[in-house]
């Protein structure tokens, strides 16, 4: 994991020929191209944290990995029980989400900042048009009697009982994320009011789109793997 | 998520190294005074002596539920418990001394305090979140703490918590591995700082090969709290659920299986054991040289081994449960994995010892740690090899066998080694002294004891005596009784460890900069360390165990010294057993001379 | 909307940023966004087809390529020149694998 650690720092890509001492700094740089300062350590912070997220939700593929091995004919029969209509939407609103991330990311950097503002709202819309969707999906199986410890689920086979525990842990959890990653969210959307986001400062933005993008990318494979089994 | 703060870095080269006051990230490190100054600091010294003092009360209240439970175990029969009480106890000696000591301990307490100063840094990368890990890990501590009181009382489920039994039991089980999961978060943070500062903040020059072995130890043990912790984080949540909400995953009655919580808890667990004896070895790796006043043996392949122990360390985690239910299968897979992660660690001991050989040994305190490292290490480590052959565990396994290879490789290696690294670095946090001669008849009755304690604990498992268990056959009193006069002796000594230190640093001598002579950069600084480590990023053309023509340390810092002029590694010793340098050995004191064996008149050793 | 930064879109240029290089243009995104919505219906389409086992790793290929164009457009991994975090999702990915893999040499043979 040998770093380019001899100064300069980023002497592998020589990018910034007419900036003013030529080692770099590697976690500063300043670009003639635009007065943007790229903070690399708060986004290799970000990464880690985003790796430790991953694994979180790692547990808990092992575990319906290894219950759906056992029990695959009860994991598709619970799944039909699930609406794909609101599953492939929610999908199709994560992803959206996601764009729209990026968008006002880009925005925030071309110095427009009420797009960035506009774009960063609408991100919030999607997060919580997923969240009212979600509580949809969730209120209608508390109705069906299949909630974790409802006696209706507990006489259902062992395979069942499972797929639900894991799917509201899973979906739980990740809907917790979501909630989480709105919250700050909206701090950053202060920030962009107060002038402490600004496109010569975007990290915070772009640290809390990444973790946007992972809650999207973890919903990427829940989708699948709750609505779609065959 | 971010943190820019605090002194900008210098990975520049010299002349365009912008000073750590100046840049964009800087920001002068305001100290308010009182206690009010150490609850806010970001300071990554004051923080490390913050985690210090948390982890040193921590250590001696569950040091004292251990000498409770030396005392009942004494003789057969009840003696000043009941067995729920037993229970108890060994439930919180385990949380306490492997969540709130041994696994936060050296990456909390020297990881924050030594290693900026060990890389040329003047923080660590994200100060803020730093002091933020701190306040986590008291908040766990103190959720930890409140379980034992509410509730129903102290969980009796030991530190495992293993299914179904953690899921029926009456005490309020939500509550404590809740606080576990709070001080995984706590970890994981710590390793992101940790990562972040040795990739982003090294001094100019300050190559990862020339960086100190215990930055390497600190660095790979980072990674393992980072990919790790987080499977302990949702195994801990789970139980959390499970219990409130009865999702079924790990009841059986629901079709959960037990034995899956048992992966989940030691696919962490077992990389926690790494996390805490890596970043251990890597400061054996710094003591060695220094108190041998000799080159290290094997750079590279030490960097090397504390990747490797990293890495396969991560794939044994099955032979906690050989005995458990587990397929054969995994059980030869997992067998054959644990007897591979040996080999690093072996190879650790042996260029430590080969980097004794022929040095100039320095009888201080802190290298009496360091040998008593190797000694129980290897020890522990050897009778993990008995735990970790499939038949050998069957009659091994949850004996007072296990108990004493853990205490052996835990208490032996990273307890050891964490006194040792207080002792070592102890002029440089308190700029202080510590009686040297009491020191060395603390660690003699510490290591004397702890051994009268211990050794019984491997004639008793093999014995048949059960680990965990309240009362015992009249066979095992004699070995018991033993045991617990060694336990009452080692904690005597402890008490005098102590005592040793922290009458030092109220009244100890003032201490010089560099009182061991070592070559690392931490010893550039004053004692103690000022507040802001350097005021330019020091600029590193030399291995961080370079010594001098007259055995003095020259220092890395911005060392032209001739006496290491023109070289590259990082422990370079003359042919006359003083520190000298072979590299491209132009040294005045072996100039002219033909032969690799001839031997001047020795220099002054210090 | 016209993109002042970039004339390219679906490649990212190394145009000088520091530490990140260039980022794609909102073409650029709204490209992989349809990617991603092309992809999604693809998963869904599968779904109904009669598989067998096969259709788990249909989906898991599926899900591990909109995984990649998230991680390499939208988070940048395209333009990342920080060694240590390209190498990082592979880093996660293989110690998911294993600990997932060695699990299964359990439930597999019990």
């Amino acid at each position: 994991m040998s770093n380019a650690a001899n100064p300069p720092g980023d002497a592998s890509a020589p990018r910034s020929p007419s900036s003013s001492a030529a080692p770099h700094s590697s976690d500063v740089s300043h670009s003639p191209h635009s007065t943007a300062v790229h903070d690399d350590r708060g986004r290799l912070g970000m990464w880690l944290f985003v790796s430790t997220e991953i694994l979180l939700f790692g547990g808990l593929f092992l575990l319906y990995s290894a219950y759906r091995w056992r029990h695959h004919a009860d994991f598709h029969a619970a799944s039909m029980l699930l609406d794909r209509v609101f599953g492939t939407t929610n999908t199709i609103v994560l992803i959206t989400s996601s764009l729209f991330v990026v968008l006002s990311i880009h925005w925030l950097r071309e110095r427009r900042l009420g797009l960035a503002k506009l774009f960063l709202g609408l991100t919030l819309l999607c997060g919580l048009t997923f969240l009212v969707i979600k509580g949809f999906e969730w209120g209608h199986k508390f109705e069906s009697g299949l909630y974790p410890n409802a006696p209706h689920l507990l006489s259902l086979p062992f395979g069942e009982i499972l797929y639900f525990g894991l799917y509201f842990s899973m979906t739980g959890l990740h809907a917790i994320h979501v909630i989480a990653g709105m919250t700050v969210f909206g701090f950053v959307f202060r920030g962009m009011s107060k002038g402490t986001v600004t496109a010569e400062r975007p990290i915070f933005l772009e640290n809390v789109g990444l973790f946007w993008h992972l809650v999207d990318i973890i919903w990427i494979f829940l989708f699948p793997l709750f609505y779609l089994i065959s | 998520m971010s943190d820019i703060t605090d002194a900008a870095h210098g990975s520049r080269a010299g002349a365009d190294a912008v000073p750590y006051g100046e840049g964009p990230y800087f920001r002068p490190t305001s100290i308010k005074p009182g206690i009010v100054g150490w609850l806010t600091t970001t300071n990554h010294k004051r923080i490390g002596i913050l985690y210090l003092t948390a982890i040193g009360t921590f250590f001696s209240i569950a040091v004292i539920f251990g000498l409770l439970m030396r005392i009942e175990e004494m003789f057969p029969g009840p003696q000043i418990m009941d067995a729920r009480t037993f229970d108890a106890l060994f439930t919180l000696h385990g949380i306490i001394q492997i969540f709130l000591v041994v696994i936060p301990g050296i990456p909390t307490i020297f990881g924050n305090f030594s290693l900026p100063t060990l890389i040329g840094a003047n923080d660590m990368a994200f100060p803020r979140l730093n002091l933020f890990s701190w306040y986590l890990f008291m908040t766990g501590a103190a959720i930890a703490a409140t379980s034992v009181f509410i509730n129903g009382g102290a969980p009796d489920t030991g530190w495992t918590f293993y299914v179904p039994f953690s899921l029926k039991t009456s005490v309020d089980v939500p509550m404590a591995t809740f606080a576990v999961f709070i001080l995984g978060m706590s970890s994981i943070l710590t390793g992101i700082n940790i990562v972040s500062t040795v990739h982003m903040l090294r001094a100019p020059g300050m190559k990862f090969s020339r960086m100190p072995l215990s930055v390497w130890g600190l660095y790979s043990t980072a990674w393992v709290q980072i990919l790790a912790t987080p499977i302990i984080g949702i195994t801990m949540l789970l139980i959390v659920v499970e219990r409130l909400f009865g999702i079924g995953v790990f009841d059986p009655t629901k079709g959960g299986d037990p034995l899956l919580y048992q992966h989940l808890f030691w696919i962490y667990s077992h990389p926690a054991v790494y996390i805490m004896i890596l970043p251990a070895m890597g400061i054996m790796s710094d003591l060695f040289p220094v108190f041998s006043r000799k080159n290290i043996f094997g750079y590279k392949m030490i960097a090397f081994s504390s990747l490797a122990i990293a890495s396969v360390g991560s794939l044994v985690w099955g032979h906690h449960m050989y005995v458990n239910g587990q397929s054969d299968t995994a059980g030869v897979v997992f067998s054959l994995l644990t007897f591979l992660v040996a080999v690093p660690s072996a190879i650790k001991v042996i260029n430590w010892l080969a980097t004794m050989y022929k040095g100039s040994i320095q009888i201080e305190a802190p290298f009496l740690y360091a040998l008593s490292f190797v000694f129980l290490f290897t020890i522990g480590g050897l009778s993990g090899l008995l735990l970790g052959g499939l038949s050998t565990d069957v009659q091994l396994h949850d004996t007072y066998f296990v108990v004493a290879h853990f205490h052996y490789i835990i208490f032996g290696g990273t307890g050891f080694g964490i006194f040792a690294a207080l002792y070592y670095w102890f002029p440089k946090m308190t700029g202080k002294m510590y009686a040297k001669r009491f020191a060395i008849i603390a660690w003699l009755v510490f290591f004397v004891g702890f051994n009268i304690f211990y050794f019984p604990y491997f004639v008793m498992g093999w014995e048949g005596m059960p680990r965990r268990y309240f009362d015992y056959p009249v066979k095992f009193a004699d070995l018991q009784f033993v045991s617990s006069i060694g336990a009452y002796i080692m904690v005597a000594g402890i008490a005098l460890v102590f005592g040793n230190l922290i009458r030092g640093a109220r009244k100890g001598e003032p201490a010089p900069a560099n009182p061991w002579q070592g070559a690392t950069l931490e010893w550039t600084l004053p004692s103690p360390a000022p507040l802001e480590n350097w005021e330019t990023p020091p600029i590193i053309t030399k291995g961080p165990y370079e010594f001098g023509l007259d055995g003095k340390a020259n220092g890395s810092a911005s060392g032209h010294s001739p006496a290491t002029e023109g070289r590259d590694g990082p422990y370079e010793f003359g042919s006359d057993g003083n520190a000298n340098g072979s590299a491209s050995g132009h040294s005045p004191a072996t100039e002219g001379r033909d032969g690799p064996f001839e031997f001047g008149a020795k220099e002054v050793e210090k | 909307m016209s993109d002042s930064a970039n004339t390219s879109e679906a490649d990212a240029t190394r145009v000088d940023h520091g530490g990140q290089s260039s980022h794609g243009s909102p073409r650029f995104y709204v490209a992989i966004w349809a990617a991603l919505v092309c992809l999604t219906a693809l998963t869904v389409t599968a779904a109904s087809w009669d598989l067998g086992w096969i259709a788990i790793l249909v989906v898991l290929a599926i899900a591990a390529t909109k995984s990649i164009l998230v991680l390499l457009g939208f988070m940048h991994l395209w333009w990342e020149d920080k060694l240590v975090i390209q190498l990082l999702i592979p880093i996660v990915l293989v110690t998911l694998t294993i600990f997932i893999g060695l699990t299964y040499t359990d439930i597999l043979y019990r």
